[in-house]
């Protein structure tokens, strides 16, 4: 099914602010504004933009530590993202998660996760109970090359097969777990033959392609939706910044300068404005100027909200509580 | 009252929460054919959708368990042996125990891990005979183990309503003993410990599959002219410090008896408390007698001095009453 006209808008709109989201939270981190490190989705925001936007707001994903992208473009609030990562009391998570764990259950956002390839099988249990329901969404879990290596990933994916429940797994291939590049990592340089050896459909398709990403999610969620089962997708993208954004302090060099500019002469964010407009589908430099408002705003509510209170640390932890519980330490 | 065992119990437990509640479904190795009792005849009850046979891939089902919790269901997970806990340890302690926290207090994650046959049998050796609540407690975790038939069914059954993640141990040493259990819908709640005996000169607190043993040591003291009370926790977290210091301080001395490791195990966080909040009314050093520091070793030869022994629990008890402090 190919996209609709506003859907192919959608898309840019999603990308830019993904775009501008990452670059804006950069300066606040270099400003101290946002205490510690994040690891941005920047050169990757056609794979979050393309597969989100093939789902609806009661399917679910899970996400992983580099999930702003996953976040933003499920339709996440970045008033109250900025607020996150500023430890503010209005953030996602009431500044108890900070950048690696956002969650909004009500828009089936699962969570970001801070340890590579755990998010997996967390996306495959919703995926079980909403077979177990006979409910016709699903799930999506996303996970980078690195996690590719991760068992637990593979576990969830035999455990995915053998009950064919309604789950898409995405792994975004970036070329890289931190510094390893996974041609050294992988003798099987085609991650998504990994599918084949428990038993479903996957496809490699060009993750700096907005539309080839969401017409291939498109077909296989629905799939999964007519109780099809699981399959899995490889898209091939790449970040154009370091891992985190300390990176630059540390002066690693595990990627050559010609790389990055060859893989920037594919950068979404500019090749695809330019096809929107030879469409005559919309003005791109309009959106940009919405975005840039919006993210204004965001940032301007996060810098405005409370911090949290010193005791609020010891809320959340459970939902029954009990006297003396959780312990203080003191 | 009828009389049952503590494995039928817990089953029983376990099966009027699965008609009470069709969110309720359990999933673990063998759990069709139930290698370990626990889920016998539920398969044919329940059916396919309530009861999941999962491949060997402990942190994988435990992931799975947790993303349906969110998503609505209350999955009952099974785990055959003891130390399948580490394998799963990141997606129960660091997943499961954390997300809700993490995620700022949002939705819960009611899943109940069942320990089957947890601690030392006979010839298992090293890795079959673990009793590692220590680590779930220390991560904050929601850990239950039931001493009696009556508090197998109540803790199964009190966990699975839980809407936070609980652990249950089900020590093997235990799972065949006959004791009183009431008809009926009825729930051991969490944080409050059990009373297995009262006495007035010495409190042992016993964790577990040692509450038996304990018992009888009571009556071994109690002809020597020594009244025993023994506490048996039962939930070990959250625990109910009210009922132990108000033991404690009413004896003056106790004798912590514990299958779990010495150092940073179980018995090391009672000890704590009781020195923090009933300094005062301690008349004797608290006493721990605890598993040493190594794997269970193989040979019957060898295990005497590894684990919780009555006899150790005897000497500690009467070095106990004979200290004297003014």
């Amino acid at each position: 099914m190919n996209a609709s006209d506003n859907q192919l808008v959608g898309f840019y709109r999603c990308m830019r602010l993904i775009r501008r989201f990452e670059e804006r939270v950069v300066e606040l981190v270099n400003r101290n504004e946002i205490v510690g490190t994040t690891h941005e989705y920047v050169g990757e925001e056609a794979v979050a933009t393309g597969v989100c936007h093939a789902l609806g707001v009661e399917d679910v994903i899970t996400s992983t530590h580099r999930g702003h992208g996953h976040i933003l473009a499920k339709g996440g609030d970045p008033r109250r993202m900025v607020a996150e990562l500023m430890g503010r009391k209005t953030g996602y998570n009431g500044g108890r998660g900070g950048s690696m764990h956002i969650a909004d259950l009500g828009l089936g956002i699962y969570g970001a996760n801070g340890i590579v390839g755990a998010g997996v099988p967390i996306a495959c249990g919703a995926a079980m109970a909403f077979k177990q329901r006979d409910s016709s969404r699903v799930a999506v879990a996303f996970f980078g090359d690195g996690a590719i290596n991760q068992g637990v990933v593979h576990e969830a994916m035999n455990l995915a097969c053998i009950w064919q429940l309604p789950v898409v797994f995405v792994c975004e291939n970036n070329g890289y777990g931190i510094t390893a590049s996974i041609r050294d990592m992988s003798r099987i340089q085609k991650l998504s033959d990994r599918a084949a050896a428990y038993g479903m459909p996957a496809e490699t398709v060009d993750g700096m392609d907005v539309r080839a990403v969401h017409a291939a999610t498109t077909a296989l969620v629905a799939r999964a939706r007519a109780g099809g089962g699981p399959s899995f997708i490889e898209c091939l993208t790449y970040r154009f910044v370091g891992h985190f954004t300390a990176e630059r302090a540390l002066g690693l060099k595990y990627r050559t300068e010609q790389e990055v500019a060859e893989w920037r002469l594919r950068d979404p964010i500019a090749t695809y404005p330019l096809w929107l407009r030879d469409q005559k589908l919309c003005d791109p430099a309009r959106v940009d100027e919405e975005v840039e408002a919006q993210l204004e705003e965001a940032i301007a509510y996060a810098r405005e909200s409370e911090l949290p209170a010193p005791q609020d640390a010891l809320q959340g932890m459970y939902a029954v509580t009990y006297p003396g519980l959780p312990a203080r330490g003191w | 009252m009828r009389e049952m065992r503590y494995l039928e119990a817990m089953r029983e437990g376990l099966r009027e929460e699965m008609l009470r509640d069709d969110a309720v479904f359990v999933l673990g190795e063998d759990v069709r054919n139930s290698v370990r009792g626990l889920t016998k005849g539920l398969f044919q009850e329940f059916g396919a959708k309530r009861v999941y046979d999962t491949p060997i891939s402990e942190a994988g089902f435990t992931g799975l368990a947790t993303g349906a919790a969110i998503a609505g269901m209350r999955p009952v997970v099974e785990y055959q042996i003891n130390a399948l806990v580490f394998v799963a340890f990141d997606q129960l302690v660091d997943q499961a125990q954390k997300l809700r926290y993490m995620m700022g207090g949002q939705g819960t994650i009611p899943v109940t891990y069942v320990v089957m046959a947890s601690g030392a049998r006979r010839g298992l050796s090293g890795q079959h005979s673990d009793h590692p609540y220590p680590l779930l407690v220390h991560m904050g975790m929601k850990t239950v183990m039931p001493a009696t038939p009556e508090d197998a069914k109540g803790l199964m059954k009190a966990a699975i309503r839980e809407d936070d993640p609980v652990v249950i141990f089900a020590p093997s040493a235990l799972l065949a003993n006959k004791g009183p259990v009431p008809d009926g819908d009825y729930l051991t709640p969490l944080g409050r410990a059990r009373i297995a005996r009262e006495g007035k000169d010495l409190t042992i607190v016993a964790l577990g599959p040692l509450v038996p043993d304990a018992l009888k040591c009571a009556e071994t003291l109690a002809a020597e002219g020594v009244s025993a009370e023994v506490i048996d926790p039962r939930s070990l977290l959250p625990l109910d410090h009210d009922t132990l210091l108000r033991s404690v301080r009413k004896t003056g001395r106790v004798v912590i008896f514990d299958d779990s490791n010495r150092t940073c195990g179980y018995a090391a966080e009672i000890s704590a408390v009781v020195a923090d909040q009933a300094w005062h009314a301690l008349r004797a050093p608290v006493r721990r007698i605890t598993r040493s520091d190594v794997p269970v070793p193989f040979s019957i030869a060898l295990d005497t001095c590894v684990l919780p022994s009555p006899e150790r629990l005897l000497e500690a008890c009467r070095a106990s009453v004979k200290e004297t402090r003014t």
